[in-house]
């Protein structure tokens, strides 16, 4: 579950061995903390999710990206176990899906135990525990409480020592996440952005080796969203390797040792993110031509990009008139 | 004696029944159900009948004796809470509350039919002199009566004081449970499946466990609920049927669900203020314009208005936290 052994984290060597890699999808790490071997999921008529192969690098940070209903979000619900792959294995028949994590194998496991695994998540419409306290949102996330056990929980003594350890590193992870004055509020009386950052300190808890974040950053204010990378980045740091989808490019080119790109439910590139922010398929899948020009700035609202802008409509027009 | 003295001591002896206790209890398990772990159960009655009938054939029928009895009651208890459970935890809560009031009623069915008249005594039901020998036994009361506060009840047999201790008693253990319980780890995954049952499960709780737990829990509960209603007279299937389940619906309500004392304080609301409703308007309002029928009808339009007023302006119950509150409209 925590990960003692941690993984020595060296940005600059990791990164050398990644720029190593082949950048295709698919491609074998050096050290995969999770590995995925063709899982689907189809809704209806709709492939949500196909993924051949995907090689997730222990102690990195990856980033998963794609257009809006790419099937980033349903690729996290089943490697967590919140859905099944259509092709998973079942009592009769069955099927090729095959995921490990940690070198345990996930194919028939509950999201619980995928959890208990080290695979925690968070999700993209935050799920805090509205009228609990948002120092119990905190308790609940921590593992191995025997006071969780019916037949110990009436009697105090037996779980009181572990409940105090559990308390006290929730206070720190508090701290560090600015929320230590909500403690005692509500977790309903938050605002968005601390309810994602109360949702990530509450994964936290249970020193999960890997960690999975829904769009950690949609809603989140300026100057948070810098703590929360740093938070992202100190967690690397600490040996954890994390997971995350994210709309945000500067994030992700910022912060993500490695990035996955998906579109269609399918992984169309993988690689380090320079490489694969210049692939021309990804700019034609998802980013866009103009995706390194910030359009609210005033350096870009200048008249020279303005007109490219015009001759580009006014080309697409007469395509369309054609 | 006056009429004034009358009412307070039938009050009194409405706060002290065994009934009342029975209503307290399985109120307790409902709470563990709804109040903290946010499962509709609609079918509480069947837990107590499950208790009533598992006790009181076990001795009738099969000669058990206390013990063994009450075994059979909180086995049968669990039994159809993981017979409910299997199927229906695992959905939205929805369908809980609807197949938890079928199996109620088809519980209810079962125990009237005549086929089984010779077990269960069919509608007519089981008195209660065929099945309380072996826990009057176990009382350690002096034989004879006693009066407490003008109110004069035997020690030893059928309606009497040694059934009011023990109802009394269990109300004191399972609140003190409740308690013990809900500030506990335990207690706080049970609220977190709540909450957010996604949510708890992300963080590695198995919450369909969990669910079972407390399903089983507070369906024992309604089993002593059953067995205690059931002592001082006799059982007959319609004594739980869905009257029974709404009405302890409306004491946690009432009382505050998520509430440890809401329980208590709703039923003894709900018997006070309707023995005072009846009561006065028996006697002061004349014969014509209500008769003693229509004083009881009215009674329940009024408990109906009641609970409307209640989840209009005090949704969370007399004794809840409105941050917490339980019944969102």
């Amino acid at each position: 579950m925590s990960n003692e052994q941690n993984y020595p984290y060296d940005r600059a060597a990791l990164r050398a061995e990644l720029s190593k890699l082949e950048q295709v999808p698919g491609v074998a790490k050096p050290d995969p903390i999770l590995s995925v071997n063709h899982i689907e999921r189809h809704f209806g008529g709709m492939t949500a999710v196909n993924v051949d192969h995907l090689e997730v690098q222990r102690g990195a940070i990856t980033a998963l990206i794609g257009p809006n209903g790419a099937g980033k979000t349903t690729f996290f619900n089943l490697i967590t176990g919140f859905d099944q792959p259509s092709n998973a294995k079942r009592l009769i028949g069955g099927g090729d899906a095959a995921w490990s994590f940690n070198g345990k194998t996930l194919n028939r496991t509950s999201a619980s135990q995928a959890a208990r695994a080290g695979m925690v998540r968070t999700f993209q419409l935050t799920k805090a525990l509205s009228r609990m306290t948002v120092l119990q949102n905190m308790l609940i996330g921590a593992s191995d409480q025997r006071g969780e056990n019916l037949f110990i929980a009436p009697i105090k003594p037996l779980w009181a020592k572990r409940e105090k350890e559990n308390i006290e590193k929730a206070e720190e992870l508090l701290v560090r996440f600015k929320l230590d004055a909500k403690k005692d509020d509500m977790a309903g009386d938050l605002s968005g952005g601390q309810k994602k950052l109360l949702e990530m300190a509450r994964a936290l808890m249970s020193n999960p080796a890997m960690i999975m974040l829904d769009e950690p950053m949609a809603g989140v204010n300026p100057a948070l969203t810098q703590s929360l990378l740093e938070h992202i980045q100190a967690l690397r740091d600490e040996g954890t390797t994390v997971l995350f989808v994210e709309h945000d490019m500067h994030m992700v080119r910022h912060i993500s040792d490695w990035v996955v790109v998906m579109a269609q439910g399918e992984i169309i590139a993988e690689g380090l993110p320079e490489t694969v922010m210049s692939s021309q398929a990804v700019v034609d899948a998802y980013l866009g031509a103009h995706h390194d020009k910030d359009l609210g700035d005033d350096d870009a609202m200048n008249t020279g990009f303005m007109r490219t802008i015009a001759t580009e409509i006014a080309d697409e027009e007469q395509e369309e008139v054609r | 004696m006056d009429f004034w003295t009358d009412l307070l001591i039938s009050i009194l002896q409405t706060l002290i029944s065994p009934t009342t206790a029975a209503f307290v209890i399985a109120a307790i398990g409902l709470n563990i159900h709804f109040g903290f772990t946010g499962l509709m159960n609609m079918g509480q009655a069947g837990f107590m009948l499950m208790g009533a009938y598992g006790f009181g054939v076990s001795v009738s029928y099969l000669g058990l004796g206390f013990w063994p009895a009450l075994l059979v009651a909180i086995l049968a208890a669990v039994v159809f809470a993981v017979i409910l459970g299997i199927p229906t935890l695992k959905l939205r809560g929805d369908y809980l509350a609807i197949v938890t009031i079928a199996a109620a009623e088809i519980l209810r069915m079962i125990f009237k039919m005549s086929l089984l008249s010779d077990v269960t005594g069919g509608p007519l039901g089981i008195h209660s002199k065929e099945y309380r020998g072996p826990f009057t036994e176990l009382s350690f009361l002096p034989d004879g009566s006693t009066t407490i506060l003008g109110i004069t009840y035997q020690n030893n047999g059928g309606n009497d004081w040694w059934v009011r201790l023990v109802a009394w008693a269990l109300v004191l253990v399972f609140i003190l449970l409740t308690w013990l319980l809900v500030r506990s780890p335990w207690g706080r995954v049970l609220k977190g499946i709540r909450e957010d049952e996604d949510a708890v499960r992300s963080l590695g709780k198995n919450t369909f466990s969990y669910k079972m737990q407390a399903l089983i829990l507070g369906g024992i509960m309604g089993a002593f609920g059953g067995i205690v209603m059931t002592l001082p007279s006799s059982m007959q299937p319609d004594m739980m049927g869905r009257p029974l389940t709404f009405n302890i619906w409306m004491i946690i309500l009432l009382g505050g669900a998520a509430t440890i004392f809401g329980p208590l304080l709703g039923t003894l609301l709900f018997f006070i203020v309707r023995i005072a409703l009846t009561t006065v308007a028996g006697e002061f309002v004349p014969r014509e314009v209500l008769s003693a029928a229509q004083t009881e009808q009215l009674a329940w339009v009024l408990v109906g208005v009641a609970l409307m007023l209640l989840v209009i302006f005090r949704p969370q119950g007399i004794l809840g936290n409105k941050k917490e509150l339980s019944f969102n409209v």
